[in-house]
Order: structure tokens, then sequence, then C-alpha cells
């Protein structure tokens, strides 16, 4: 049991004053920052970089790994106190918990969001440390040819899986692939630097990640500014009673089991698992009746897919270096820089660091459930924050961080562009997603087909290792063919799945 | 100009007095939210029948944008109902866009990036851009197709987004101005005073009206990020003109 000791060495590293201090910082700014209306969990990263850029890796790490769980949370409170969720991973809690709220039964939502997130968080971080080292033993194995294939699989599916039309999918791929182009490239060359100096180095990520995600949202939403805001609806201490705790365990954990696996798999992302515990509680309920009308198992099930499915994306992320969601694509950016590549060898590098980061996701989930039951009226007065000073900030803190991770203005223009980018794309529905992977994963994949073509000396058969890689291309083949087999098979099934 | 000065546009209201449930908007909001079609409310309505039962394929998409939010139907309708007589025709710029990319990174491929110095790479720096750049050509064409044929992509909803009303270029063009007058001050200035510019005329683009108070909290939040990140964290920020001041 190597990996437990590992662990426990972990917690070790946690468990002293200062790193509980920090971890606390981190569930505490998370929450607050994700509760934010407007701000979800990527842009809750990508604008808190910065907080991270003068610690030690280890502690900036912990802080993450706060700020993750807590941006994920504080997402859920806005959808239950408000509605209109801007998270596509809160859309089904906010069904069944905003009409909780408005029945007067916001307590017992918040209750069983904040516990079923914990509960959730908690198996599934232990699912995690038990599906990591499988994961790893077997990336290790994995040579260029099949990483080249993992991105390949990356791209098609974030493209041509999530989201609504693929030519739009498609299209930001293409741009963020670009956009990765940029830069010096592996053998020396100047690539689309246009003769700038600075864009030699190629764009920063966290210029990228704020740009497109804190920018280009806040100049969206500037342009689109409610005249009023929406109602929140009052909240006090968050309780259960004994029938609410009855009818919320089992929900829990099948929202569990629905979410980790589907988080862990490249383009599984949240909307399905929610959705898929939202229909399964429903049928399951002894109150199908009230579903529609603020069924606890509604509120219970999902959020626990949401946190579950969260932690999932974990195990890509740091196994292969594979993100599969926006929060996880700007934790890389993030691990990245720090000079860190997650990957199989992060945890033969790196293994402190790693279980740290571990350990901690047990301990701030645990602050989370402490801090959020008794301050969720303090949260819930967040909502009522003036949007002009809301967004007003927001473009302050994209700012900060933009210009702190090299000290020159220009990444400001940079960022600027990069948001009126996001602004474009938010207007003619792209999809950011495929674009962010793109720009992130773009590069590594270039890297892995030339290093695979460079050992079969430039033929094509070169990019087919093992059959790891026949089977990635196979599933790449059963995705991108997947209308036509849609159509003839499974067409009803996808069509309940879509529009989830 | 006073502190005081309120124009209730744009939900600039005073801090000190949003927590008042019985602010007349507010009971507009709620109107306005519990007035929109109740579609979620309606048990059956939700995203109930489970993937293994295939309800009637003209249920799913109204389902779909209820689940969303209560509001998107009524707003959504607008400009779908829109789009069917007049096409959203602003989408070929963005295939106009992709196409200009797509040639100008086989251009800057073809003419500036230059050989590769190791033989024993085949493939070079060359192609992968070339690859992109006919990709985005393809996309353009096909995206274009879709337009033609009435494909549209659906603006972004939000916690705070009206998509009912039209983009407001205004605030944005404010905007802009604002974090560009930031970009150019900071190294001369210094973060305090363009950090300052910027978070003041944000709100004032996004409607507040406030001036005074805006003054103050843009200086405060400033002077505390400023002391908290630079010297409290050592994160990289320009005194700029104050320099041995703060």
């Amino acid at each position: 049991m190597d990996n437990l000791s590992n662990l426990l060495d972990g917690f070790a590293n946690v468990l002293t004053p200062m790193n509980l201090l920090i971890s606390l910082l981190g569930v505490t700014i998370g929450t607050a920052v994700g509760v934010l209306p407007g701000i979800g969990p990527a842009m809750t990263v990508a604008l808190l970089l910065p907080v991270t850029y003068g610690m030690e890796p280890t502690q900036a790490f912990i802080l993450f790994a706060g700020i993750f769980y807590g941006g994920m949370y504080g997402g859920s409170t806005t959808s239950i106190l408000l509605n209109t969720p801007g998270e596509s991973s809160s859309v089904v809690t906010a069904i069944e918990g905003n009409k909780m709220a408005k029945a007067g039964r916001a307590a017992q939502a918040l209750a069983t969001a904040a516990i079923g997130s914990f509960i959730a968080g908690t198996i599934a971080t232990v699912l995690l440390v038990v599906a990591i080292p499988p994961v790893v033993a077997f990336a290790v194995s994995l040579g260029s040819p099949d990483y080249f294939a993992l991105m390949l699989l990356a791209f098609v599916s974030v493209t041509a899986v999530l989201g609504a039309s693929r030519v739009r999918g498609l299209a930001a791929l293409l741009l963020g692939l670009v956009i990765g182009v940029i830069g010096i490239d592996q053998s020396g060359q100047q690539r689309l630097t246009l003769g700038i100096p600075q864009l030699a180095d190629g764009i920063d990520v966290v210029v990228v990640a704020v740009g497109i995600f804190a920018v280009g949202e806040a100049l969206w939403i500037a342009a689109h500014l409610r005249r009023k805001a929406g109602e929140v609806i009052p909240v006090g201490q968050p309780w259960m009673g004994r029938e609410d705790w009855k009818r919320s365990w089992k929900p829990w954990l099948r929202g569990t089991a629905f979410g980790f696996p589907f988080g862990a798999v490249p383009a599984g992302g949240a909307e399905i698992p929610t959705f898929l515990s939202y229909v399964t509680e429903k049928k399951l309920s002894k109150h199908p009746e009230q579903f529609g009308k603020g069924a606890i198992e509604g509120v219970a099930g999902p959020e626990a897919a949401n946190n579950a499915s969260a932690a999932g994306t974990l195990v890509p992320m740091l196994a292969i270096g594979l993100p599969t969601n926006a929060t996880a694509a700007v934790m890389l950016a993030a691990f990245e820089g720090y000079g860190i590549q997650p990957g199989p060898l992060l945890f033969s590098r790196e293994s402190s660091l790693v279980w740290t980061l571990i350990a901690s996701l047990f301990i701030g989930n645990l602050l989370l459930l402490v801090l959020n039951l008794p301050l969720a009226p303090a949260w819930a007065k967040l909502l009522r924050i003036p949007r002009p000073y809301l967004y007003a900030g927001i473009l302050f803190f994209a700012s900060m961080g933009a210009y702190a991770v090299n000290a020159q203005p220009f990444d400001l223009f940079l960022l600027l562009i990069l948001g009126l980018l996001g602004f474009g794309m938010r207007r003619f529905g792209l999809p950011v997603l495929p674009m962010i992977v793109g720009i992130i994963l773009g590069p590594r994949a270039e890297l892995h087909g030339r290093r695979a073509l460079q050992l079969s000396g430039g033929e094509l058969h070169g990019l087919l290792g093992g059959w790891v890689s026949w089977v990635i291309y196979a599933v790449v083949a059963v995705v991108l063919l997947w209308p036509l087999i849609g159509r003839f098979l499974v067409r009803p099934v996808r069509e309940r799945l879509v529009t989830s | 100009m006073s502190g005081m000065t309120t124009r209730p546009d744009r939900g600039g209201d005073p801090p000190s007095r949003p927590a008042d449930p019985t602010l007349p908007h507010q009971a507009g909001a709620r109107e306005r939210e519990v007035g929109v079609p109740p579609a979620p409310a309606s048990g059956s309505a939700p995203p109930a029948a489970g993937p293994a039962a295939p309800p009637a394929g003209s249920a799913a998409p109204a389902t779909g944008d209820a689940a969303r939010t209560p509001e998107v139907p009524a707003a959504d309708a607008d400009p779908a109902a829109a789009a069917e007589r007049t096409p959203d025709r602003a989408q070929y710029g963005v295939c106009a866009f992709l196409a200009l990319v797509g040639g100008l990174v086989i251009l800057e491929a073809t003419t500036r990036i230059g050989e590769a110095i190791n033989t024993a790479d085949p493939v070079g720096p060359k192609a992968v851009p070339i690859l992109l750049g006919v990709l985005l050509l393809i996309v353009a064409v096909i995206y274009a197709v879709d337009v033609a044929r009435g494909g549209s992509g659906e603006p972004e909803a939000g916690e705070d987004v009206d998509l009912a009303s039209p983009i407001d270029w205004r605030t944005v063009l404010l905007l802009v101005g604002a974090f560009l007058v930031n970009a150019v001050l900071i190294d001369r200035l210094g973060w305090v005073i363009s950090g300052t510019i910027l978070f003041w005329g944000s709100a004032y683009a996004l409607g507040n009206r406030h001036y005074v108070r805006n003054l103050l909290i843009s200086v405060a939040l400033s002077l505390i990020t400023f002391y908290t990140f630079a010297i409290g964290l050592g994160v990289d920020l320009p005194a700029g003109v104050l320099q041995g001041i703060l």
C-alpha cells in the first residue's frame, strides 16, 4: 500500500496550522466568488490564479483544491436561490432547488446540496485515490502515438459530443489550435508571431483563460445586462428534518455513482450525469408528483452527481494530463504556471505535491461543509451585489491577474483581444470549451504526433502505435459517425441526452 | 454630482438597501419570473421520462429550454421567430473571420516560417499550421452552408443576461475604453491609479452613477489589492509614479 502511505504523508503536509489556514482561505474565497452570479467554477479558478503566484507550489495547490471545490459549491447556492443558472452543470439542480426555495424550503435545499456535495465529494475523492494508480500505470506504458490518439479523442469528443452544433464546435477548436501554435515551435522556428517578440514564448495560458472566461463573459453580460436583477430568495440557516434525510441519502449515493465515471472519461462532463440522476430519482421516488414542484431528491441526486463528476475530472487531468472540462483545463494551466506537467510522470517526480493536493481535497471538502452550513445566509447576501460593481470587479481582477503573469502591459492588450474573441463566441453560440482544450492540448498533440512520425521516419503508420491507439481511433470513429449510428439505433436516447 | 445621485437603471442600487425585499423593482422582477411560462412547474414537462423511454420527440427541445431558465423560452422565442423571417446574417461574418484566419495562417506558414533545422524531424514546423489553415477554410465553407440552410448558434444565457434586449454597444465600448486606459497607463502611473480608473470607469460604463462613492471604492480596492498582492504576496504589480509613497 505505497499509495496509502503517500496519501497519509499528504495529510501530514496539509494538517499544519498554516496549511489548514490556507485551505480554509481557499474554500472561503472559492465559495464567495463561486456564489457571485455570472461567475462559474472555471472563471472562479481563472480569476483566483494570481492569488497563488507568490506562493510555493504546495501551498498554492492546497489553496487551489479549496477554490476548486468551493467554486463548485458556490454555483449550486446561486442556482437554488436565484434560479437561471449560468453553469450547464447546475441547470438540473435549479429545476427542483429553486422550486423548493420558492416554496419556503430554501434551507432544506441548501442543506441537502451541502451535505450531498460533501458526501459525494468525499466518496469520489476516495474513488480518485483508488482509480489513479492503475490509470497512471496504464499511462506510463503509452507511447507518443497513443498520446496523439488520446488527444485527438479529446478534441473530437469536446467538439462533437458536447454542444449543440458540430460545425461551431469545430470552428472554436480550430481557432484554439491556431492560438496554441503561436510561438517558437519545437524546432526553434517562430510561428504566427507576426514579428512581435512578446509572442515568441506563445500566449500564456493564464492570459487565455482569464481573457476568454472572465473578460469575454463580463463583456457579454454587460452587453445584455438585465435592467432588474433576478429575485434572490432569502434564506436562514440550512437544516434538514428526519424526513429530508430519509429522502436524501439514497439520491446522494446514486448521484455519486453517476457522476464519478462520467467525470473521468473525456467528454463526460457534468451535464449528462446530473440529468441521469434527476431522471432516476424521479422514477424511483415515492413522491413523483412533487417533481417539478420542489422535490428534495431532485436536488440531492444531481448535486451529488455534479460534485462527484468534478472529482472524476481530476483522474484524467492528473494521471494523463487530459482536461475534460473547462475547470480542469484552467487547473492544468495553473499547474503549468508552476512548471509542473500533469501526466503519469507527475506521480514519480512530484509525488509529495500530488498527494498533498489529493489530501487537501478531503480537508477542503470537510471545511466546506463546516463553513457552508452556518454561512449560507451570508452567501445569499452576496447575490445582491450591485451588478456594476460585480462586473467592474471582474474586469479589475482579470487585468490584475493577466498583468501579473509577466509584468508587461502587452498582455493586457492580448487579454482584451481574447476577451473580444470570447464575446464574439458567446454572441454566435460558439462553445468555449473546445477552444480552451485546443489551446492547451494542441501543442502537446503536435509534439506527440511529430515525435511518432519521427520514429517511423515520416511514414503515417507511425501514428498507429499499439492496440491502445487502435482502440482510441475506433472510439473516435464511433464518435464521428455517431449521427449515423444514432439515426438508426439509439435516436430516442440521444435526443433525451442532448436536451439535457 | 453628490454621492447620493441615483439613477436607478442597470441595477445600480445602493448597497444600503438592497436587502429590502419590498423594493419595487424586486417585486417587479418577481412578477416577471413568476409570470413567464410555468413550464418547469408542470410536473410532467421536465426531463422526466428516462432515456430508455422514448418520449414524443417534439416535447424534448421545449423541455430543455424550460430547464435552462424560465426566461429563455420567452427570450428565445423572439430571436428564433425573428430568425425565421430574417436569418442571422451576421453569422456570415464569422465564416469570413474563420476563412481570413485560415488564409493568413497558410500565408504565414508558407512564406515566413522557416524550414526545420533538425533533419530527423520529417514533419517540420510548417505542416501543422498549413493543416489548420486548410481545415479552417473548409469549416468556414461548411459553416456558411449551415447558416444558409437556416442554422444559428444559440447566444449564451446566464444569470444576469437578458437576451431579449439587443447588444448594448455603448456599454461595451465604454468598458473597452476603460480597459485600454488601464493597459496604457499601468506602467506609467502604476496599478493603484490605473486600477482606480479601470474600476471607476467600468462601474460608470455599467450604469452606476454614484461618482464619489465609486471613487472611494475604486481607490480602496486598488490600494487593498496593491498591498495584499504586490507587497504581501509578492505579485508583480507596478507602483508607478507613487513609487516611494506606497
